[in-house]
């Protein structure tokens, strides 16, 4: 993107291979993503579609056996790609944060909630230990944790699910990124804190203008926070649209399927439509389209070919030969 | 945490107790009697009887129980029928030796297995992770006689290094700590390295890494002292153990220390003997579970407050 100004995440063409001893998994194929300023994008798809590792690559903490194999991974403009370790470690916590699915065991049992936030900070910051004890109190304040300064001294065993994502939150917050990478941050948690945590952040990225990356399989959560949205299926980009268009004007098979999935007003009570079949495995991937094994729409062609992203509208891309647009109904 | 640790003291007395009962049935009560065993067969009746009287032997077993637990906790564990001196003096004199002893050894073994366990953690699956645990299997599995015979041959024989056998200074301390420390770094160092690999997949260290720690302060700061928990535990039984007496070392190195006046007391069927060095050095073992439940209640929060 030539248009990166600092706060623009932009992903190109990023491939990312765990070498397992059955083979190569393409947890990444060839993904391509923006996320520009102030703005908080979806990744949607279901378990094992390569989002976690997605993120993880945008801070190169993949670990083994999985290595980054191609592409492109720009903050600002700056390559991170090409950065040592030592500056790659300036940007994590900083200017990139990450917040993790689970909040049971994604903070350190034997330190105090209050010291892990702080942590963070004093790497970074540079700020000495009481400046930084008392952002950190305020910090805890902001995302509404009630009695911060006792919460500060707290173990995080001692703390509920949603006070340790909010936790979580203060950390990833605390030094004002400008991305903050969010991996499925309510999953563990029940409906009603779920809400709270998502209007949180929504009111965190307004405040301090915050991108947020919200990996998500619930198309509840991304119609609550998201501004634009990418479907993916099997370590591809299948559909990517701003959030309206996607709710009314979906494309892909796959996104249907994922719709259908959460119950809606009108829909018929308790009935989840979901999708017939299952994940395909990484190492064994059906040839063609990658869903096409799965899909209802499906042709010869489908798994023969593997489909391109098609516009089919500005700002709206989706891999299907069933939406590709000028040869309608088009075979390849 | 005051509390808890109360409550592990307040625990540990009943399992003395016990312990103590067990060994004083199992020491008196089994078939034998222990003058005629002490003896011989063709002792005369008359001196076995005058001998019965003087040792209380024919009181209940309880209440002989009861006079030897209050007795132990008076510091006095009764005479020596061989040597006829008290099993205290005996047990204070050899006492020193097994101390020195066990610092060194505990010293070796930990400054060795921590650093090792760690390296091959963090080098897993490389030439220094292979080096270390073979390093470390033999010291397992190699029989200490075996290694302090082959140690002696070499630096005490060949090399002329260090003195053979005795207790004179800390040089002659050098290899038996060394043959005693090999062993416990061993178990000590596979430990480490298998906990913190375990650890180092938890949730909590990806946080750290994606706070941008530095890889040492992931592992130090984060991991280790989660890792360390389990490890803590064993190393303050082997101290323990340690403090028992090292039987195989001091016999070999010629130490005087615990290990040997239990396996003289064995071999000189000295009951009163036998029977205070097993109860000193199981009250050492329990002693050493209770700091090892205390160290690791401060290092894990969630310990203390069940
Ligand atoms: N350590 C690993 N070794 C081998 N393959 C891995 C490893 N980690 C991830 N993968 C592969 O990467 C794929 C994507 O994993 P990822 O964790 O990104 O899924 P996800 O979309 O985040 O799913 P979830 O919703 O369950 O979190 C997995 O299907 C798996 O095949
Ligand atoms: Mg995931």
């Amino acid at each position: 993107m030539d248009t990166a100004d600092n706060g623009t995440l932009s992903i190109k063409n990023l491939s990312t291979h765990f070498f397992t001893r059955r083979g190569i998994a393409a947890a990444v194929d060839d993904v391509t993503l923006f996320i520009p300023k102030k703005s908080v994008v979806g990744v949607v798809g279901e378990s094992g579609c390569g989002k976690s590792v997605t993120a993880l690559s945008v801070l190169r903490l993949v670990s083994r056996p999985g290595r980054i194999v191609s592409g492109s991974v720009s903050l600002g403009g700056e390559d991170l790609l090409a950065k040592s370790p030592a500056e790659m470690r300036q940007i994590r916590g900083s200017r990139i944060s990450m917040i993790f699915q689970e909040p049971m065991t994604s903070l350190n049992p034997v330190y105090t909630a209050g010291r892990q936030v702080m942590e963070a900070m004093m790497i970074h910051g540079g700020t000495g230990k009481a400046e930084a004890r008392d952002r950190t109190v305020e910090m805890f304040r902001a995302v509404g944790i009630p009695e911060p300064e006792r919460r500060f001294r707290a173990f995080p065993h001692q703390l509920s699910g949603g006070l340790r994502q909010r936790v979580m939150i203060a950390m990833a917050m605390v030094c004002r990124p400008s991305l903050m990478i969010a991996d499925e941050p309510t999953t563990a948690l029940d409906v009603t804190i779920e809400a709270q945590i998502l209007h949180l952040m929504k009111e965190l990225q307004e405040t301090f203008g915050t991108s947020i990356m919200m990996i998500t399989h619930n198309m509840g959560v991304v119609a609550e926070i998201c501004d634009y949205v990418y479907v993916m299926y099997a370590g591809k980009i299948v559909e990517q649209a701003g959030v309206f268009e996607l709710f009314d004007d979906t494309r892909h098979p796959y996104t249907l399927g994922l719709l259908g999935s959460i119950p809606r007003h009108g829909s018929p009570k308790g009935r989840l439509l979901g999708i017939p079949g299952t994940v395909p495995s990484l190492l064994d991937l059906p040839k063609g389209c990658r869903f096409s094994p799965r899909c209802d729409r499906a042709e010869r062609y489908c798994s023969e070919r593997e489909p391109e992203m098609y516009e089919v509208a500005p700002g709206h891309k989706v891999r299907c030969f069933h939406c590709s647009g000028g040869s309608k109904g088009g075979s390849p | 945490m005051a509390r808890y640790i109360l409550k592990r003291v307040v625990i540990s007395v009943p399992v003395l107790l016990g312990v103590a009962l067990v060994l004083f049935l199992l020491l008196n009560v089994v078939p034998g009697d222990p003058i005629t065993i002490m003896m011989g067969e063709h002792i005369k009746p008359a001196l076995v009887e005058s001998f019965r009287a003087r040792m209380h032997l024919d009181d209940p077993v309880l209440v002989r129980f009861v006079r030897y637990i209050t007795g132990a906790l008076r510091w006095d564990f009764g005479v020596s029928y061989k040597l006829e001196r008290e099993v205290s003096d005996l047990i204070r004199e050899s006492l020193p030796h097994t101390i020195k002893l066990t610092v060194c050894a505990a010293l070796v073994s930990w400054l060795i297995g921590i650093p090792a366990g760690i390296v091959s953690a963090v080098r897993h699956n490389t030439l220094a992770d292979r080096f270390f645990m073979g390093f470390s299997l033999l010291g397992i599995s190699l029989p200490i006689f075996w290694a302090g015979l082959l140690m002696q041959y070499v630096f005490a024989f060949r090399l002329q290094w260090l003195p053979v056998t005795g207790y004179y200074s800390l040089r002659y301390y050098i290899m038996p700590a060394l043959v005693l420390g090999w062993s416990s770094a061993g178990a000590i160092a596979r430990l480490t390295r298998s906990n913190l690999l375990e650890t180092m997949k938890h949730d909590y260290i990806r946080t750290a890494r994606a706070k941008g720690l530095k890889e040492t302060a992931v592992v130090t700061a984060h991991a280790l002292k989660n890792a360390m928990l389990p490890v803590v535990t064993v190393m303050a039984i082997q101290v323990a153990g340690l403090l028992g007496g090292a039987v195989m070392t001091e016999s070999i190195f010629g130490i005087p220390g615990l290990g040997r006046v239990a396996v003289n007391a064995i071999a000189d069927r000295d009951m009163p003997l036998l029977q205070g060095t097993i109860l000193f050095t199981t009250g050492i073992v329990i002693a050493g579970n209770l700091a090892a439940d205390i160290i690791c209640a401060f290092l894990d929060p969630r310990i203390r407050v069940e």
